[in-house]
């Protein structure tokens, strides 16, 4: 991996005793227009090796499209976007998959038709190297690379605690445990860095709870990057390392929870300005 | 006794005409569930495929006619007779061109459209195959001939000749058909097992569900639409033959397109065995419908409409067809 050569000297170690390694993704001057709508406007933030990172913001400051651009459904028409110390160029969403990024969305987009294995198997194609025609043909490697990805799959499913649920079309589950298979689908492809778009919206409180430590396990154990998007202050402040708080398309702040949350700025975002 | 005989006879050549129907609507299901475009060319497809095999079995000069007129030339023929087999894969090659080029000069500049563009397109890129199809091979009519052989098969008449007793009663079986349903079983047990087991049927069936999801996770739509349109197109090459030889090549080929509409509408646009299904019931139908009501009560040509009446009561009864997704919209 190309870490920029400060990496060590930037490693911190968290209260709770997790290492925050070197900057893996940064994002400079980045300025997104819908026409004439502006959507994002010259923002800067970076991610760190081994981080939860959380992006807040009243509806419509820009969170979405922040992470559309980080996974590239959407370009910006200025700035540049570092990642694993090189920028990167135009590429299309599905290169960027391949250079492990991986995401969910805010209104769940599972592949409803296919079993919860099945869905979860589809987070694996970045890693399955045998083309089409051995495929079909030639079953011997192509069987081996299946068997593979298919226990690294299981291993996804035990972790999330789904097994049960192992053969069920994802569209007959409930919203909690789709959300769920979305995590394990992204998981799969065990990317350098997860976006998670709104992964608590909806969801009751024990059904947070349980995300929500999910997200810590993913970050703990796998030493996961996660970018993540969330509405609810609660849990965010209680996730998060460092915290970008967006409003009207800019960054009103940065930092850590406790920092953002003296933050004149964003109170003033989130509870509105007093008329005096 | 023989009444009998002769109904399961009907359902018989029902379900083999069924299977033609199937192999049609079945390339129009592949390209619906990818991409969620009807594409209203899967007829002319058909149809080309057809006139590039022919062509190139008997040695045709394409574009003879315009290269003559512009150049002032003779040529219409190499003078080469080639090989059924040979001929078929360079008409698969073609459609796995035609295929490449439908995405690079069409689809690929229609992302994120709605469905009714994309229709739109694909009824421009039917009469453009049309009339290409016409300026490359000819307009006339022309006769396939794959070495399918064609006819009543007497083996299955004498061996079941014994069935009726006294009165000789042999089933009048169409050898074609016969082997039009074996191919078509090959054709689509291969393509379930592709879908089903293999990397890229899995990457397939994604796409079919969600695109946004379908790039997330690392999918090419580019890279998948090629590979199904290639697939449409070989599957408009097989039904290409089976109908080119049994009636012949020539325009109304495109319309066998008709045919398979009412085979989507009972069958479900998005269901591969819905395709199959829908097809058989659709034969079986109209064959049993022209025997038992249609002949003897309505003064017989029931086959034309039969389908589409069946059709009909399909939308008002079970809108999303048989086996399609149901649609239900969560508020």
């Amino acid at each position: 991996m190309t870490v920029s050569q400060d990496a060590a000297v930037q490693e911190t170690i968290t209260p709770d005793g997790r290492t925050i390694g070197g900057v893996l993704m940064e994002m400079r001057n980045i300025t997104l227009r819908f026409g004439g709508v502006v959507a994002i406007e010259d923002i800067s933030f970076d991610i760190r090796q081994g981080e939860i990172r959380a992006i807040i913001g009243p509806n419509g400051a820009g969170k979405s499209s922040m992470l559309n651009v980080i996974n590239g459904f959407y370009h910006p028409q200025d700035g540049e976007v570092w990642y694993k110390g090189a920028i990167r160029g135009p590429m299309r969403p599905h290169q960027i998959a391949a250079q492990g990024i991986a995401r969910t969305f805010q209104n769940i987009a599972l592949f409803h038709g296919m079993s919860t294995l099945d869905n979860i198997m589809t987070g694996r194609l970045t890693h399955m190297k045998t083309g089409m025609l051995s495929q079909s043909v030639w079953f011997g490697r192509a069987q081996r690379e299946e068997t593979e990805n298919r226990a690294f799959a299981e291993r996804i499913i035990d972790f999330l605690e789904i097994q049960s649920i192992r053969k069920t079309p994802v569209g007959r589950l409930p919203y909690g445990l789709q959300k769920r298979v979305e995590l394990g689908r992204a998981l799969a492809a065990e990317p350098s860095l997860l976006l998670l778009d709104e992964p608590m919206a909806g969801m009751n409180v024990e059904e947070k709870e349980d995300m929500s430590r999910f997200i810590l396990d993913v970050n703990d154990e796998f030493g996961t990057t996660i970018a993540l998007i969330e509405h609810d202050m609660g849990v965010v402040m209680d996730l998060a390392d460092r915290v970008v708080v967006m409003d009207y398309g800019r960054k009103i702040g940065d930092g850590s929870p406790e920092e953002v949350r003296n933050n004149k700025a964003v109170i003033d975002a989130y509870l509105g300005v007093s008329s005096d | 006794m023989v009444e009998f005989l002769y109904g399961i006879e009907v359902v018989i050549n029902g379900l083999m005409a069924g299977v033609m129907y199937s192999l049609v609507a079945l390339g129009f299901v592949l390209i619906f569930k990818a991409s969620g475009i009807f594409n209203y060319a899967q007829g002319v497809m058909a149809l080309f495929a057809a006139m590039t095999l022919v062509g190139v079995q008997e040695g045709q000069v394409p574009f003879a006619h315009l290269i003559n007129s512009v150049f002032g030339t003779q040529y219409h023929h190499f003078g080469w007779h080639i090989n059924a087999f040979v001929a078929i894969a360079v008409a698969a090659l073609v459609m796995l061109l035609f295929a490449y080029l439908v995405e690079r000069y069409i689809l690929k500049h229609l992302v994120n459209q709605e469905p009714i563009i994309l229709f739109m397109a694909t009824i421009g890129l039917a009469y453009f195959m049309e009339g290409f199809g016409d300026l490359m091979w000819g307009s006339n009519i022309k006769t396939l001939d794959v070495g399918i052989p064609q006819g009543g098969n007497f083996w299955i008449e004498e061996k079941t000749a014994f069935l009726g007793g006294e009165d000789f009663y042999g089933f009048y079986l169409d050898t074609l058909d016969i082997y039009a349903t074996v191919i078509a079983i090959i054709l689509v047990s291969t393509l379930v097992l592709f879908s089903q087991y293999t990397k890229t049927g899995r990457a397939l069936r994604a796409v079919a569900d969600d695109h946004q999801a379908a790039l997330s996770v690392g999918i090419s739509l580019r890279r998948i639409w090629v590979i199904v349109w290639s697939i449409a197109g070989i599957v408009a090459l097989v039904a290409g033959i089976m109908w080119g030889s049994k009636s012949g090549v020539q325009f109304s080929l495109s319309l066998i397109a008709l045919k398979a509409l009412p085979v989507l509408m009972l069958g479900g646009f998005t269901s591969i065995p819905g395709a199959i299904i829908g097809g058989l019931i659709i034969g079986i139908g109209e064959k049993l419908f022209e025997f038992l009501i249609g002949a003897p009560f309505l003064g017989g040509a029931t086959e034309n409409w039969f389908a589409y009446m069946l059709a009909l009561l399909f939308l008002v009864f079970r809108p999303q067809g048989l086996f399609g997704e149901k649609i239900i919209e969560r508020v």
